[in-house]
């Protein structure tokens, strides 16, 4: 029987691997800690470089100022040279999101996909996919992405979850070029793969819709303009739903928005991973400006809080929706939280492929 | 005795990060570390062939982008429970000119 789908470990492989020996006892213990037991405490640091956790580095990079990563690594002690590959992505992000404007982004720090701008497909090639606001596009940035796709033999054109379209296979010494060609038909980086606001998927919404309540695909361009280029712990997906029929699957988004008769609901921490959860109610308001602003604010909530690589729903089973909520609820809390998400955005909300397109610049 | 030929400025490739070097036998990484260390190791993660060029190199170690192998730099063997070894290049830096084993340009690698 097949324990992982991942790497194909089956019971007998476990059971051969610890048959009689002396880590029968631990297995068991990894088994509990990992199903969530009471057995053993959670390592508390984040990695093997370090015995501070996840909250004590983010609590100390405030308290203490530390601005860069190897000013974290010397000031807190860490035990290795350099880090790891799991604790200098986090720190790049801690550091990103307490100092914005101070702070320069560490390329080296940052996982491939999210230095090259593209997805890393198993073969080493890359996989090219330009953002389409709110999932609407125009036939002429259609001709550019099919341009692109002749020009540069992309061995294949596909739809992408989140009302994108993906050239998928592309040569990595084609991108600067392919983004060249695609920022000068108007379009950016659709950040299909960045630990950062991902897509915000809509549905027609009732300019079209005979059943929609509001205009919900103005309402998805709408977000995704203000939020595009945002780092966030993880990746952040959202949903605009037209009506509760729900076309867009906002339920089971990171943050989703139901539109009804009335105005706006807004979710929180749906997810349609590995784990599947539906989202609970954060809000309800009837104007689209509040429904924009409480999503800026909790999206500036999880982005202070949530530790490196936790989406919405781990987040909010740690802090808890009651807290979540009671900091959206308060005007001074909420407005100061979406004045530091524009603040944020002031330098990330700018086209990575722009930086990077010209033929001659080679991505690393 | 080995023959080192010129393959560019140690500052070409940015601190903890790399430059690839297509030779006729296969690619090779070029890595330079924080402390201005160079290392050469062929292209290909021993697990699924990832790119190692492309991981993240964190004191002497380079990670794959693919599935998160370890692979000491100095020895190219990989780290922890993962079992494999890449092959490494004899490179050195003199006068801040990154010099390769020039056999490597020469012929076609057996590997």
């Amino acid at each position: 029987m097949e324990i992982c789908g991942c790497n194909g470990v089956s019971k007998g492989t476990i059971l051969d691997a610890v048959a009689g020996g002396t880590c029968t006892g631990l297995v068991q213990q990894v088994m509990a800690l990992t199903l969530g037991g009471a057995v053993a405490d959670a390592p508390a640091g984040m990695c093997k470089c370090t015995d501070h956790s996840h909250e004590d580095v983010r609590r100390l990079i405030r308290s203490m100022g530390l601005k860069s990563v190897p000013a974290v690594m010397q000031e807190l002690g860490w035990k290795s040279v350099g880090g790891c590959h799991s604790c200098r992505p986090a720190l790049n992000y801690y550091l990103l999101t307490e100092y914005p404007l101070e702070y320069q982004d560490d390329r080296q720090s940052r996982f491939v996909n999210e230095r090259n701008h593209t997805n890393i497909q198993k073969n080493g090639t890359y996989s090219v996919v330009a953002r389409m606001w709110g999932g609407v596009t125009t036939p002429a940035e259609l001709r550019a992405i099919a341009d692109a796709a002749e020009k540069y033999d992309v061995p294949m054109v596909k739809d992408t979850g989140g009302q994108r379209i993906g050239l998928l296979g592309v040569r990595k010494e084609d991108l600067p070029h392919m983004w060249a060609d695609l920022n000068a038909a108007g379009m950016v980086s659709g950040a299909a793969c960045s630990k950062g606001l991902r897509t915000v998927k809509t549905c027609v919404g009732k300019e079209f819709c005979r059943v929609g309540m509001q205009d919900s695909t103005s309402l998805g361009i709408r977000l995704e303009k203000r939020m595009w280029g945002s780092w966030t712990p993880h990746k952040l997906k959202l949903g605009v739903s037209g009506c509760p029929r729900n076309c867009a699957e906002a339920t089971c988004k990171d943050i989703g928005v139901v539109c009804v008769d009335s105005g706006y609901n807004i979710v929180i921490g749906g997810a349609a991973e590995m784990e599947v959860r539906e989202t609970e109610h954060l809000a309800s308001t009837p104007s689209e400006d509040e429904a924009v602003a409480i999503i800026l604010a909790v999206t500036q909530l999880y982005r202070e809080n949530a530790r490196y690589l936790d989406r919405i729903w781990k987040w909010m089973g740690k802090a808890g929706l009651d807290w979540i909520r009671a900091q959206i609820d308060d005007p001074a809390t909420r407005a100061a939280l979406v004045e530091r998400f524009e603040i944020s955005q002031s330098v990330y909300r700018r086209d990575a492929w722009a930086d990077l397109s010209t033929p001659s610049e080679t991505a690393r | 005795m080995t023959i080192f030929v010129d393959i560019g400025s140690l500052d070409d490739i940015p601190r903890q990060g790399a430059r690839l070097f297509k030779t006729a036998g296969g690619c090779v990484a070029v890595f330079r570390t924080m402390d201005d260390q160079v290392f050469a190791l062929e292209d290909r993660c021993p697990h699924k062939g990832g790119p190692l060029s492309e991981g993240i190199v964190h004191g002497t170690s380079v990670t794959c982008p693919l599935h998160n192998w370890v692979f000491d730099m100095n020895s190219g063997a990989a780290q922890g429970a993962d079992k494999g070894r890449v092959r490494t290049y004899p490179v050195r830096v003199q006068g801040g000119r990154i010099l390769l084993d020039a056999t490597l340009i020469r012929t076609r690698s057996a590997a």
